[in-house]
């Protein structure tokens, strides 16, 4: 589930005041529990082309030295570009862009149902144990709110898969049929 | 250790077969999801498991003991001591408020009026709705109904719930807190519990996932993995 824009929530981390790197890094990765953790250069590089844009701006230099001693703030042009983001709706799906989906179809055209099948079972197998996982996760006492909150994204997601999994499985034959005729 | 067990248990609703030979077991303290497709017969199982229905073939022991042979006058008290009972749509008593639904069970038990009303009151605090314990279920939403069905079906500590669709007919938050609350509960005072469902999210809450296809237990555990008869859509 990619497609986060990266910027954007650099932007938005910003918005309470300057921040070096590497502290933007940390509350990231605080903030979004289980997201992919930023890499160090990726925060620089996002940083580097936000202040070539004129969003962020240096705010102060620690003694000298490499980008990681930059405090970076937001600016104005900044603070607007971070609202529109806010106040834009996602468009909901608006291709049906999934590897799951890609990869059954394909198994159809190059192979024949029980390929098909087979994967969907071993992907539906794959699936329930990452359901459990988080689950798990989410009734550990010590969860916060934002880690609960996170798991929830996902398994909300996982269960979606798992039921086009378990609808698909029922259909794959017939589907078969269709795709060759 | 094993506490429940069906073997070879085969039931037909006249000439719909519904069970076709399940062979399974619980063990003290487990939580087992039950799930399948529409029709596969898990409220079948279930109601089996529960000494509700008898199986036409077959047995289910409990501690060792047969209890598909016992009349009901002694299936019916073994519900009522070591088993409780949780459906999609509670089945309060109407007439009774909150906290007379949910001590009923222990009065039924033996327990002291007073004793059964404190208990009562601890359990719907449990499942957080203490502030319906004067109210009749048809002044209360789906989900406080719910929540009181739950206290009044762990309120004796049970040594197995048979929970079918407990969080069906709940919105998933709080679908998810009911659920929440009766696991943990349930590790609490080491009941095990049957959970029919036929939601992936619901069944990753147990330890264990039976899958039932067709009236037989699927042992790939996955499920539909051989055509089905007619490709149905
Ligand atoms: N009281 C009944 N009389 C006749 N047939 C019944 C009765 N109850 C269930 N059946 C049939 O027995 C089979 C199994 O039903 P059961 O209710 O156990 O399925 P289930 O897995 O609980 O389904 P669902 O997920 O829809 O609740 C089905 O074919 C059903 O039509
Ligand atoms: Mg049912």
């Amino acid at each position: 589930m990619g497609g986060v824009s990266t910027p954007h929530v650099l932007l938005g981390l910003l918005a309470g005041g300057s921040r070096h790197g590497y502290e933007l890094k940390r509350a990231h990765d605080e903030r979004l529990p289980r997201a992919r953790p930023l890499a160090f250069g990726q925060v620089y590089a996002t940083l580097g082309r936000l202040e070539r844009d004129g969003l962020v701006a240096a705010a102060g230099q620690d003694r000298v030295g490499g980008p990681d001693r930059t405090a970076y703030a937001l600016t104005d042009q900044g603070r607007v570009t971070l609202d529109q983001w806010l106040s834009t709706v996602e468009a909901p799906m608006p291709y049906v862009a999934s590897t799951l989906f890609a990869k059954v179809v394909v198994a159809l055209l190059v192979a024949d149902v029980d390929r098909a099948r087979s994967y969907l079972i071993a992907q539906r197998a794959a699936h329930t144990a990452r359901l459990r996982e988080l689950t798990t996760v989410k009734g550990d006492p010590a969860a916060t709110l934002s880690d609960v909150v996170a798991a929830d994204f996902a398994i909300a997601h996982l269960d979606a898969d798992l039921r086009w999994l378990h609808a698909t499985l029922g259909r794959v034959a017939d589907w078969h049929r269709e795709v060759h005729p | 250790m094993t506490q429940l067990q069906a073997r070879g248990v085969v039931r037909a609703y006249g000439p719909t077969p519904a069970l076709r030979g399940v062979t399974l077991e619980v063990a003290e303290g487990e939580i087992v999801a039950v799930t399948g497709p529409s029709g596969c017969g898990k409220s079948t199982l279930l109601h089996c498991l529960a000494g509700i229905l008898r199986p036409d073939v077959g047995e289910v022991t409990w501690r060792g003991h047969r209890i598909d042979t016992w009349s009901e006058a002694a299936r019916s008290r073994l519900r009522r001591t070591e088993f409780g009972v949780l459906f999609q749509f509670g089945q309060l008593v109407a007439e009774l408020t909150a906290a007379e639904n949910v001590a009923l069970p222990l009065l039924l038990a033996g327990t002291g009026r007073r004793e059964a009303r404190t208990a009562a009151l601890t359990w719907l605090e449990r499942f957080g709705v203490a502030e319906v314990a004067d109210v009749r279920p048809g002044e209360m939403s789906g989900g406080q109904q719910q929540r009181c069905a739950t206290a009044r079906a762990l309120v004796t500590e049970p040594r197995v719930l048979f929970a079918d669709e407990p969080t069906g007919a709940l919105d998933t938050l709080t679908g998810e807190q009911v659920l929440t609350q009766l696991v943990r509960l349930a590790r609490e005072q080491r009941t095990a519990v049957v959970l029919v469902t036929h939601e992936p999210r619901i069944a990753a809450y147990a330890d264990r996932e039976i899958v039932l296809r067709d009236g037989l237990v699927d042992h790939t555990g996955l499920g539909l993995d051989v055509p089905l008869a007619g490709g149905a859509r």
